[in-house]
Protein backbone atom coordinates (compact mmCIF):
# COMPACT_ATOMS: atom_id res chain seq x y z
CA UNK A 1 0.00 0.00 0.00
CA UNK A 2 1.65 3.56 -1.11
CA UNK A 3 1.67 6.31 1.26
CA UNK A 4 -1.06 8.73 0.02
CA UNK A 5 -0.12 11.87 -0.52
CA UNK A 6 -2.07 15.15 0.69
CA UNK A 7 -1.22 17.52 -1.70
CA UNK A 8 -2.00 21.31 -1.59
CA UNK A 9 -4.06 21.31 -4.19
CA UNK A 10 -6.12 19.20 -2.30
CA UNK A 11 -6.69 20.56 0.96
CA UNK A 12 -7.55 23.74 -0.89
CA UNK A 13 -9.95 22.08 -3.11
CA UNK A 14 -11.88 20.43 -0.35
CA UNK A 15 -12.68 23.01 2.28
CA UNK A 16 -15.56 21.22 3.84
CA UNK A 17 -15.23 21.41 7.56
CA UNK A 18 -14.92 25.09 7.74
CA UNK A 19 -18.23 24.93 5.50
CA UNK A 20 -19.67 22.48 7.96
CA UNK A 21 -18.42 24.55 10.96
CA UNK A 22 -19.64 27.98 9.34
CA UNK A 23 -22.88 27.14 9.15
CA UNK A 24 -25.13 26.68 12.21
CA UNK A 25 -25.36 23.20 13.39
CA UNK A 26 -29.30 22.59 12.84
CA UNK A 27 -28.73 24.01 9.08
CA UNK A 28 -27.69 20.17 7.68
CA UNK A 29 -29.17 16.77 8.76
CA UNK A 30 -27.57 14.17 10.40
CA UNK A 31 -27.90 12.35 6.74
CA UNK A 32 -26.55 15.30 4.77
CA UNK A 33 -23.79 15.84 7.38
CA UNK A 34 -22.94 11.69 6.99
CA UNK A 35 -22.35 11.71 3.08
CA UNK A 36 -20.66 14.96 3.26
CA UNK A 37 -18.16 13.83 6.08
CA UNK A 38 -17.34 10.81 4.22
CA UNK A 39 -17.00 12.09 0.86
CA UNK A 40 -15.07 14.60 2.30
CA UNK A 41 -12.24 11.56 4.06
CA UNK A 42 -12.85 10.15 0.86
CA UNK A 43 -11.66 12.51 -1.24
CA UNK A 44 -8.75 13.90 1.13
CA UNK A 45 -7.39 10.69 0.37
CA UNK A 46 -7.66 10.48 -2.83
CA UNK A 47 -10.04 7.76 -3.31
CA UNK A 48 -7.23 5.44 -1.95
CA UNK A 49 -8.99 4.21 1.10
CA UNK A 50 -11.69 1.67 1.18
CA UNK A 51 -14.64 3.00 3.58
CA UNK A 52 -13.98 0.32 5.74
CA UNK A 53 -10.25 1.17 6.31
CA UNK A 54 -10.24 4.36 8.15
CA UNK A 55 -11.15 2.06 10.70
CA UNK A 56 -7.33 1.30 11.25
CA UNK A 57 -6.75 5.08 11.42
CA UNK A 58 -3.42 6.31 10.76
CA UNK A 59 -2.56 3.16 9.50
CA UNK A 60 -5.10 3.31 6.82
CA UNK A 61 -2.63 6.69 5.30
CA UNK A 62 0.74 6.18 6.05
CA UNK A 63 3.18 3.19 5.10
CA UNK A 64 5.84 3.05 7.76
CA UNK A 65 3.22 3.14 11.00
CA UNK A 66 1.24 0.81 9.13
CA UNK A 67 4.42 -1.55 8.98
CA UNK A 68 5.14 -0.98 12.68
CA UNK A 69 1.52 -1.82 13.58
CA UNK A 70 1.39 -4.71 11.41
CA UNK A 71 4.19 -6.11 13.67
CA UNK A 72 3.19 -5.92 16.94
CA UNK A 73 -0.31 -6.82 15.33
CA UNK A 74 1.25 -10.40 15.11
CA UNK A 75 0.78 -10.78 18.61
CA UNK A 76 -1.33 -7.86 19.74
CA UNK A 77 -1.09 -6.82 23.34
CA UNK A 78 -4.48 -6.44 24.04
CA UNK A 79 -5.13 -10.06 23.56
CA UNK A 80 -4.10 -10.94 27.25
CA UNK A 81 -7.29 -8.57 28.27
CA UNK A 82 -9.32 -10.07 26.28
CA UNK A 83 -9.28 -12.95 27.79
CA UNK A 84 -9.38 -11.19 31.45
CA UNK A 85 -12.18 -9.72 30.08
CA UNK A 86 -14.40 -13.19 29.22
CA UNK A 87 -13.75 -13.95 33.03
CA UNK A 88 -15.18 -11.00 33.94
CA UNK A 89 -18.20 -11.35 31.77
CA UNK A 90 -18.34 -14.96 32.95
CA UNK A 91 -18.24 -14.12 36.67
CA UNK A 92 -21.59 -13.98 38.43
CA UNK A 93 -22.43 -10.73 40.64
CA UNK A 94 -22.20 -11.47 44.64
CA UNK A 95 -26.06 -12.07 43.88
CA UNK A 96 -25.61 -14.66 41.47
CA UNK A 97 -26.86 -12.60 38.52
CA UNK A 98 -24.58 -11.79 35.84
CA UNK A 99 -24.10 -9.20 33.06
CA UNK A 100 -25.92 -11.61 30.73
CA UNK A 101 -28.77 -11.31 32.39
CA UNK A 102 -28.66 -7.42 31.36
CA UNK A 103 -27.66 -7.89 28.01
CA UNK A 104 -29.56 -10.98 26.60
CA UNK A 105 -27.77 -11.07 23.51
CA UNK A 106 -24.34 -10.71 24.94
CA UNK A 107 -21.54 -10.43 25.02
CA UNK A 108 -21.26 -9.04 20.97
CA UNK A 109 -23.23 -6.37 21.82
CA UNK A 110 -20.65 -3.42 20.85
CA UNK A 111 -22.81 -2.55 17.64
CA UNK A 112 -26.05 -1.32 19.94
CA UNK A 113 -24.35 1.31 21.35
CA UNK A 114 -24.38 4.27 21.50
CA UNK A 115 -28.47 5.08 21.11
CA UNK A 116 -30.71 7.47 21.77
CA UNK A 117 -32.88 6.45 24.81
CA UNK A 118 -36.04 8.28 23.97
CA UNK A 119 -37.67 7.48 27.20
CA UNK A 120 -34.57 9.20 29.06
CA UNK A 121 -33.86 11.31 26.96
CA UNK A 122 -29.83 11.19 26.73
CA UNK A 123 -27.38 8.76 24.80
CA UNK A 124 -26.91 5.16 26.09
CA UNK A 125 -23.18 4.47 25.66
CA UNK A 126 -22.04 1.06 26.19
CA UNK A 127 -19.32 1.74 29.04
CA UNK A 128 -22.48 3.14 30.91
CA UNK A 129 -24.71 0.62 30.42
CA UNK A 130 -22.45 -1.87 32.06
CA UNK A 131 -21.94 0.21 35.07
CA UNK A 132 -25.99 0.25 35.63
CA UNK A 133 -26.32 -3.46 35.23
CA UNK A 134 -23.39 -3.54 37.69
CA UNK A 135 -24.93 -0.97 40.11
CA UNK A 136 -28.73 -2.67 39.72
CA UNK A 137 -27.00 -5.77 40.78
CA UNK A 138 -25.78 -4.42 43.99
CA UNK A 139 -22.11 -4.16 42.67
CA UNK A 140 -19.97 -0.63 42.47
CA UNK A 141 -19.33 0.91 39.19
CA UNK A 142 -16.12 0.71 37.44
CA UNK A 143 -14.19 3.70 36.21
CA UNK A 144 -14.53 4.85 33.05
CA UNK A 145 -11.11 5.44 31.85
CA UNK A 146 -9.21 2.63 32.16
CA UNK A 147 -8.74 -0.25 34.41
CA UNK A 148 -11.35 -2.95 34.24
CA UNK A 149 -14.09 -1.66 32.44
CA UNK A 150 -11.41 -1.33 29.46
CA UNK A 151 -10.91 -4.81 29.82
CA UNK A 152 -14.29 -5.82 30.02
CA UNK A 153 -14.73 -3.40 27.11
CA UNK A 154 -11.89 -5.13 25.29
CA UNK A 155 -13.71 -8.49 25.41
CA UNK A 156 -17.19 -7.28 24.32
CA UNK A 157 -15.35 -5.06 21.19
CA UNK A 158 -13.50 -8.43 20.41
CA UNK A 159 -16.93 -10.63 20.48
CA UNK A 160 -18.70 -7.90 18.16
CA UNK A 161 -15.53 -7.35 15.48
CA UNK A 162 -17.28 -7.03 11.97
CA UNK A 163 -20.61 -5.67 13.50
CA UNK A 164 -21.29 -2.52 10.99
CA UNK A 165 -21.56 0.99 13.44
CA UNK A 166 -25.12 1.86 12.97
CA UNK A 167 -26.40 4.91 14.92
CA UNK A 168 -29.40 6.36 14.23
CA UNK A 169 -31.01 10.00 15.25
CA UNK A 170 -34.75 9.01 15.25
CA UNK A 171 -36.71 10.73 12.44
CA UNK A 172 -38.90 13.58 14.25
CA UNK A 173 -36.79 13.09 17.93
CA UNK A 174 -36.18 16.55 18.44
CA UNK A 175 -34.16 15.61 21.81
CA UNK A 176 -32.16 13.50 19.92
CA UNK A 177 -31.52 16.23 17.12
CA UNK A 178 -30.36 18.45 19.88
CA UNK A 179 -28.05 16.03 21.62
CA UNK A 180 -26.63 15.26 17.37
CA UNK A 181 -26.05 19.00 17.13
CA UNK A 182 -24.74 19.10 20.63
CA UNK A 183 -21.78 17.02 19.63
CA UNK A 184 -21.84 17.93 16.26
CA UNK A 185 -21.10 21.90 17.56
CA UNK A 186 -18.64 20.17 20.31
CA UNK A 187 -16.59 18.87 17.44
CA UNK A 188 -16.32 22.09 15.33
CA UNK A 189 -16.17 24.89 17.84
CA UNK A 190 -12.62 26.49 19.04
CA UNK A 191 -11.32 25.62 22.71
CA UNK A 192 -8.91 25.98 24.79
CA UNK A 193 -5.33 27.91 25.19
CA UNK A 194 -4.40 26.16 21.57
CA UNK A 195 -8.09 27.29 20.16
CA UNK A 196 -7.77 24.49 18.25
CA UNK A 197 -11.43 22.48 17.18
CA UNK A 198 -11.33 18.33 16.85
CA UNK A 199 -11.74 19.33 13.34
CA UNK A 200 -8.78 21.28 13.49
CA UNK A 201 -6.40 18.50 13.26
CA UNK A 202 -8.37 15.59 12.55
CA UNK A 203 -10.36 17.28 9.33
CA UNK A 204 -8.47 19.97 7.82
CA UNK A 205 -4.90 18.51 8.89
CA UNK A 206 -5.47 14.76 9.05
CA UNK A 207 -3.01 13.01 7.30
CA UNK A 208 -0.47 16.21 7.72
CA UNK A 209 2.17 16.05 10.67
CA UNK A 210 2.21 17.43 14.04
CA UNK A 211 5.74 17.27 14.53
CA UNK A 212 6.83 13.71 14.09
CA UNK A 213 2.86 12.44 14.59
CA UNK A 214 0.72 12.27 11.82
CA UNK A 215 -3.11 13.29 12.37
CA UNK A 216 -5.63 10.65 11.95
CA UNK A 217 -8.82 11.52 9.92
CA UNK A 218 -11.74 11.27 11.87
CA UNK A 219 -13.84 8.67 9.92
CA UNK A 220 -13.12 6.41 11.68
CA UNK A 221 -12.21 7.29 14.90
CA UNK A 222 -14.65 5.31 17.23
CA UNK A 223 -14.58 1.95 15.79
CA UNK A 224 -11.25 0.22 17.57
CA UNK A 225 -12.01 1.44 21.24
CA UNK A 226 -10.88 0.19 23.57
CA UNK A 227 -7.94 1.12 23.01
CA UNK A 228 -3.88 -0.74 23.99
CA UNK A 229 -1.88 2.43 22.92
CA UNK A 230 1.70 2.22 23.61
CA UNK A 231 1.93 5.43 25.35
CA UNK A 232 0.13 4.12 27.57
CA UNK A 233 1.05 0.61 27.85
CA UNK A 234 -2.32 -0.21 28.77
CA UNK A 235 -6.09 -0.20 27.48
CA UNK A 236 -8.18 3.28 27.77
CA UNK A 237 -11.44 3.84 26.46
CA UNK A 238 -12.65 6.35 24.20
CA UNK A 239 -13.49 8.79 26.69
CA UNK A 240 -10.29 8.91 27.98
CA UNK A 241 -9.12 9.76 24.56
CA UNK A 242 -11.36 12.49 24.75
CA UNK A 243 -10.36 13.72 27.84
CA UNK A 244 -6.84 13.35 26.57
CA UNK A 245 -7.17 15.20 23.25
CA UNK A 246 -8.57 18.50 25.27
CA UNK A 247 -5.79 18.80 27.68
CA UNK A 248 -3.51 19.14 24.95
CA UNK A 249 -5.36 21.66 23.64
CA UNK A 250 -5.02 22.76 26.95
CA UNK A 251 -9.29 22.90 27.00
CA UNK A 252 -11.38 22.41 29.95
CA UNK A 253 -12.13 18.85 30.49
CA UNK A 254 -15.24 16.89 30.83
CA UNK A 255 -16.13 14.25 32.83
CA UNK A 256 -16.22 10.71 31.40
CA UNK A 257 -19.86 9.02 30.23
CA UNK A 258 -20.93 13.04 31.39
CA UNK A 259 -23.21 14.42 28.63
CA UNK A 260 -20.80 16.13 26.86
CA UNK A 261 -18.83 13.31 25.89
CA UNK A 262 -22.10 11.01 25.26
CA UNK A 263 -23.03 13.62 23.05
CA UNK A 264 -19.89 13.94 21.26
CA UNK A 265 -19.68 9.74 20.62
CA UNK A 266 -23.21 10.19 19.68
CA UNK A 267 -22.45 12.55 17.10
CA UNK A 268 -18.78 11.17 16.04
CA UNK A 269 -19.84 7.28 15.98
CA UNK A 270 -22.63 8.41 13.47
CA UNK A 271 -20.52 9.60 11.39
CA UNK A 272 -18.16 6.12 10.71
CA UNK A 273 -22.14 4.70 10.29
CA UNK A 274 -21.23 1.43 7.33
CA UNK A 275 -17.95 1.20 8.83
CA UNK A 276 -16.99 -2.21 11.02
CA UNK A 277 -16.06 -1.83 14.39
CA UNK A 278 -12.77 -3.81 14.93
CA UNK A 279 -11.83 -3.31 18.62
CA UNK A 280 -9.67 -3.69 20.86
CA UNK A 281 -7.16 -2.22 18.77
CA UNK A 282 -3.46 -1.09 19.28
CA UNK A 283 -1.91 2.33 18.93
CA UNK A 284 1.19 3.95 19.48
CA UNK B 1 26.79 -32.30 49.79
CA UNK B 2 23.54 -29.66 48.63
CA UNK B 3 25.45 -26.95 48.00
CA UNK B 4 28.20 -28.76 45.82
CA UNK B 5 25.12 -29.88 44.07
CA UNK B 6 23.52 -26.37 43.19
CA UNK B 7 26.77 -25.02 42.01
CA UNK B 8 27.56 -27.88 39.72
CA UNK B 9 24.63 -27.32 38.12
CA UNK B 10 24.78 -23.51 38.44
CA UNK B 11 28.13 -23.87 36.65
CA UNK B 12 27.50 -26.05 33.92
CA UNK B 13 23.94 -24.31 32.43
CA UNK B 14 23.83 -25.37 29.22
CA UNK B 15 24.83 -29.14 29.59
CA UNK B 16 22.11 -29.38 32.89
CA UNK B 17 20.08 -27.63 31.67
CA UNK B 18 17.65 -30.54 32.25
CA UNK B 19 18.49 -30.79 35.57
CA UNK B 20 17.99 -27.22 36.03
CA UNK B 21 14.00 -27.46 35.16
CA UNK B 22 14.45 -30.67 37.40
CA UNK B 23 15.66 -28.96 40.57
CA UNK B 24 13.90 -25.81 39.74
CA UNK B 25 10.67 -28.36 39.79
CA UNK B 26 12.13 -30.10 42.92
CA UNK B 27 12.60 -26.99 45.23
CA UNK B 28 16.01 -27.69 44.85
CA UNK B 29 16.60 -24.58 42.90
CA UNK B 30 15.41 -21.61 43.53
CA UNK B 31 14.68 -18.73 40.86
CA UNK B 32 17.56 -16.79 42.04
CA UNK B 33 19.97 -19.43 41.16
CA UNK B 34 19.15 -19.41 37.65
CA UNK B 35 18.91 -15.46 38.08
CA UNK B 36 22.40 -15.97 39.03
CA UNK B 37 23.34 -16.52 35.43
CA UNK B 38 22.38 -13.09 34.39
CA UNK B 39 25.18 -11.40 33.18
CA UNK B 40 25.10 -8.66 35.20
CA UNK B 41 28.35 -7.27 33.75
CA UNK B 42 26.91 -7.82 30.20
CA UNK B 43 23.60 -6.11 30.57
CA UNK B 44 25.44 -3.20 32.83
CA UNK B 45 28.15 -2.51 29.78
CA UNK B 46 28.06 1.18 28.60
CA UNK B 47 29.33 0.59 24.92
CA UNK B 48 29.03 -2.02 22.24
CA UNK B 49 32.60 -3.30 22.95
CA UNK B 50 31.84 -4.08 26.49
CA UNK B 51 29.12 -5.50 25.59
CA UNK B 52 30.76 -7.80 23.03
CA UNK B 53 33.46 -8.79 25.67
CA UNK B 54 31.28 -8.87 28.53
CA UNK B 55 28.74 -11.19 26.50
CA UNK B 56 30.07 -13.11 24.03
CA UNK B 57 33.90 -12.96 25.30
CA UNK B 58 35.27 -11.06 22.00
CA UNK B 59 38.37 -8.93 21.94
CA UNK B 60 37.74 -6.57 18.77
CA UNK B 61 35.62 -6.15 16.37
CA UNK B 62 32.95 -8.61 14.89
CA UNK B 63 32.77 -9.57 11.56
CA UNK B 64 29.82 -7.93 9.73
CA UNK B 65 27.48 -11.07 7.99
CA UNK B 66 24.98 -10.96 5.65
CA UNK B 67 23.32 -14.01 7.25
CA UNK B 68 21.84 -11.88 9.79
CA UNK B 69 18.71 -10.21 9.00
CA UNK B 70 17.51 -7.78 11.16
CA UNK B 71 13.93 -6.69 10.78
CA UNK B 72 12.90 -3.07 12.42
CA UNK B 73 11.66 -0.07 11.59
CA UNK B 74 13.27 2.87 9.48
CA UNK B 75 11.30 4.93 11.57
CA UNK B 76 9.92 3.80 14.97
CA UNK B 77 6.55 5.18 15.77
CA UNK B 78 6.84 5.31 18.93
CA UNK B 79 10.51 4.63 21.04
CA UNK B 80 8.80 3.13 23.78
CA UNK B 81 8.08 0.00 21.96
CA UNK B 82 9.99 -1.26 18.76
CA UNK B 83 9.92 -4.47 17.03
CA UNK B 84 12.91 -6.19 16.59
CA UNK B 85 13.35 -9.19 14.80
CA UNK B 86 17.02 -10.67 14.18
CA UNK B 87 17.36 -13.96 11.88
CA UNK B 88 20.07 -16.10 11.12
CA UNK B 89 21.03 -18.44 8.47
CA UNK B 90 23.99 -20.06 9.86
CA UNK B 91 24.73 -23.18 11.38
CA UNK B 92 25.98 -23.73 15.37
CA UNK B 93 24.37 -20.49 16.83
CA UNK B 94 24.90 -20.15 20.39
CA UNK B 95 23.34 -16.81 21.11
CA UNK B 96 21.88 -13.56 19.51
CA UNK B 97 21.70 -10.44 20.97
CA UNK B 98 19.79 -7.70 20.52
CA UNK B 99 22.22 -4.23 20.90
CA UNK B 100 20.79 -0.55 20.48
CA UNK B 101 24.01 1.53 20.37
CA UNK B 102 22.91 4.76 21.44
CA UNK B 103 20.54 3.53 24.77
CA UNK B 104 21.94 4.16 28.12
CA UNK B 105 23.00 0.56 28.45
CA UNK B 106 23.20 -0.73 24.77
CA UNK B 107 22.25 -4.87 25.74
CA UNK B 108 18.25 -5.19 25.51
CA UNK B 109 18.17 -8.74 25.11
CA UNK B 110 20.19 -12.12 24.05
CA UNK B 111 18.98 -15.23 23.03
CA UNK B 112 20.90 -18.57 24.15
CA UNK B 113 20.09 -21.67 21.71
CA UNK B 114 18.92 -24.63 23.97
CA UNK B 115 18.37 -28.10 22.05
CA UNK B 116 16.10 -27.57 18.90
CA UNK B 117 16.64 -24.05 19.28
CA UNK B 118 16.56 -22.17 16.14
CA UNK B 119 18.64 -19.18 15.79
CA UNK B 120 15.50 -16.66 15.60
CA UNK B 121 14.56 -13.61 17.78
CA UNK B 122 12.00 -11.03 17.93
CA UNK B 123 11.07 -8.76 20.98
CA UNK B 124 10.10 -5.14 21.35
CA UNK B 125 12.98 -3.02 22.86
CA UNK B 126 13.22 0.80 24.09
CA UNK B 127 14.75 3.27 21.99
CA UNK B 128 15.11 6.70 23.82
CA UNK B 129 17.02 8.13 20.58
CA UNK B 130 17.98 7.34 16.96
CA UNK B 131 20.32 4.73 16.98
CA UNK B 132 21.84 1.52 15.03
CA UNK B 133 20.54 -1.67 16.23
CA UNK B 134 23.09 -3.90 16.42
CA UNK B 135 22.40 -7.79 16.27
CA UNK B 136 25.54 -9.54 17.50
CA UNK B 137 25.67 -13.60 16.86
CA UNK B 138 27.72 -16.03 18.43
CA UNK B 139 28.37 -19.72 17.31
CA UNK B 140 31.17 -22.24 18.09
CA UNK B 141 34.03 -20.34 17.00
CA UNK B 142 33.30 -16.81 16.10
CA UNK B 143 31.16 -13.84 16.75
CA UNK B 144 29.29 -12.40 13.84
CA UNK B 145 27.47 -9.09 13.43
CA UNK B 146 24.57 -6.68 11.59
CA UNK B 147 22.95 -3.80 11.89
CA UNK B 148 20.60 -1.15 10.84
CA UNK B 149 19.64 1.78 11.83
CA UNK B 150 15.98 2.76 13.36
CA UNK B 151 14.95 6.39 13.57
CA UNK B 152 13.70 7.41 16.67
CA UNK B 153 11.73 10.85 16.67
CA UNK B 154 9.72 13.05 19.16
CA UNK B 155 6.06 12.45 19.11
CA UNK B 156 3.86 15.77 18.92
CA UNK B 157 0.94 14.83 20.48
CA UNK B 158 2.02 13.91 23.83
CA UNK B 159 -1.42 12.72 25.36
CA UNK C 1 -4.81 -15.41 36.92
CA UNK C 2 -1.58 -15.67 34.72
CA UNK C 3 0.21 -12.75 33.91
CA UNK C 4 1.42 -14.64 31.06
CA UNK C 5 -0.64 -15.93 27.44
CA UNK C 6 1.51 -18.11 25.52
CA UNK C 7 0.67 -19.76 21.94
CA UNK C 8 2.43 -22.39 20.05
CA UNK C 9 2.13 -23.62 16.91
CA UNK C 10 4.20 -25.81 14.27
CA UNK C 11 4.50 -25.55 10.76
CA UNK C 12 7.22 -27.51 8.49
CA UNK C 13 9.09 -28.95 11.81
CA UNK C 14 9.29 -26.04 13.71
CA UNK C 15 7.33 -24.84 16.53
CA UNK C 16 6.97 -20.96 16.97
CA UNK C 17 6.60 -19.72 20.41
CA UNK C 18 4.73 -16.48 21.02
CA UNK C 19 4.38 -15.19 25.15
CA UNK C 20 3.29 -11.79 26.12
CA UNK C 21 4.02 -11.31 29.46
CA UNK C 22 2.24 -8.99 31.72
CA UNK C 23 5.21 -6.93 33.07
CA UNK C 24 6.15 -3.17 34.20
CA UNK C 25 9.36 -3.45 32.59
CA UNK C 26 10.68 -0.76 34.79
CA UNK C 27 15.01 0.15 33.88
CA UNK C 28 15.22 1.93 37.79
CA UNK C 29 15.96 5.24 35.50
CA UNK C 30 12.33 6.74 35.77
CA UNK C 31 11.71 9.45 38.43
CA UNK C 32 7.81 9.61 40.09
CA UNK C 33 6.32 11.94 38.97
CA UNK C 34 4.40 12.92 42.24
CA UNK C 35 7.07 12.16 44.29
CA UNK C 36 10.55 13.24 42.49
CA UNK C 37 11.65 9.49 43.96
CA UNK C 38 12.97 7.00 41.48
CA UNK C 39 11.12 4.08 40.81
CA UNK C 40 12.90 1.13 41.32
CA UNK C 41 14.26 -1.67 38.43
CA UNK C 42 11.40 -3.89 37.81
CA UNK C 43 11.98 -6.08 34.92
CA UNK C 44 11.62 -9.58 34.07
CA UNK C 45 15.39 -11.01 33.46
CA UNK C 46 14.81 -14.13 32.22
CA UNK C 47 12.70 -16.07 30.20
CA UNK C 48 12.60 -20.00 29.53
CA UNK C 49 11.43 -22.12 26.80
CA UNK C 50 10.88 -26.05 27.77
CA UNK C 51 9.70 -28.73 25.92
CA UNK C 52 10.08 -32.10 26.43
CA UNK C 53 11.99 -31.81 29.61
CA UNK C 54 14.57 -29.70 27.82
CA UNK C 55 15.08 -25.78 27.63
CA UNK C 56 14.67 -24.82 24.13
CA UNK C 57 15.29 -20.77 24.19
CA UNK C 58 16.45 -18.80 26.83
CA UNK C 59 16.19 -14.84 26.78
CA UNK C 60 17.89 -12.65 28.52
CA UNK C 61 16.68 -9.26 29.05
CA UNK C 62 16.98 -6.14 30.65
CA UNK C 63 14.67 -2.68 31.34
CA UNK C 64 15.72 -1.97 28.11
CA UNK C 65 12.68 -4.02 26.77
CA UNK C 66 9.37 -2.99 26.47
CA UNK C 67 6.53 -2.93 28.83
CA UNK C 68 4.47 -5.86 28.76
CA UNK C 69 6.63 -7.77 26.83
CA UNK C 70 6.61 -9.96 23.66
CA UNK C 71 8.95 -13.30 23.64
CA UNK C 72 8.73 -14.84 20.34
CA UNK C 73 11.19 -17.67 19.63
CA UNK C 74 11.49 -21.05 17.51
CA UNK C 75 13.02 -24.51 18.19
CA UNK C 76 13.23 -28.00 15.85
CA UNK C 77 11.64 -31.37 17.39
CA UNK C 78 8.09 -30.29 18.69
CA UNK C 79 5.13 -32.11 17.29
CA UNK C 80 1.10 -30.79 17.59
CA UNK C 81 0.03 -31.54 20.74
CA UNK C 82 2.72 -31.43 22.39
CA UNK C 83 3.70 -29.13 25.72
CA UNK C 84 5.73 -26.45 25.57
CA UNK C 85 6.10 -24.22 29.16
CA UNK C 86 7.46 -20.80 29.96
CA UNK C 87 8.51 -19.73 32.56
CA UNK C 88 10.02 -16.08 33.65
CA UNK C 89 11.61 -14.52 36.56
CA UNK C 90 12.41 -10.95 37.09
CA UNK C 91 14.80 -9.01 38.99
CA UNK C 92 12.56 -8.76 41.78
CA UNK C 93 12.40 -12.59 42.48
CA UNK C 94 8.98 -12.73 41.17
CA UNK C 95 8.46 -15.60 38.63
CA UNK C 96 5.47 -16.70 36.43
CA UNK C 97 4.59 -19.57 34.00
CA UNK C 98 2.27 -20.54 31.72
CA UNK C 99 2.02 -23.75 29.15
CA UNK C 100 0.05 -23.75 25.94
CA UNK C 101 -0.70 -26.91 23.50
CA UNK C 102 1.58 -26.97 19.72
CA UNK C 103 -1.03 -26.21 17.56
Amino acid sequence: MNKVLITVATVAAISLAPAMANKKATETSPEEDLKAYQDYFTKRFNNEVPLNEFQNGVYSIDENSRQNWEAIEEFPPYEPFVEEGEEMWNTPFANGKGYKDCFADGPAIRGNYPYWDADRKMVMTLPLALNECREANGEKPLKYKKGPIATLLAYISYESRGQKTNVSIPEGDADALAAYNDGKNFYFARRGQLNFSCAHCHFESSGMNVRSDILSPALGHTTGWPVYRSKWGELGTLHRRFSGCNKQVRAKDFPAQGEEYRNLEYFLTHMSNGIEFNGPSARK
Amino acid sequence: MQTDTKRRVFLKRSAASGAVAVAVGAGLLTPQMVLAEWNKAAFESKSVEDVAKNLMGLEGAAEESADINIKAPDIAENGAVVPITVDVSMDGVETIAIIAKENPSPLAAAFTMGEGGVPFGRTNIKMGKTSDVIAMVKTADKTYMAKKEVKVTIGGCGG
Amino acid sequence: MSSMKVKAKEKDGIVEVKALIKHPMETGLRKDKKTGKPIPAHFVQQVVVEHGGKNRVTADWSGGVSKNPLLFVKFKGGAKGDMVKVAWTDNQGGTDSAEAEIK
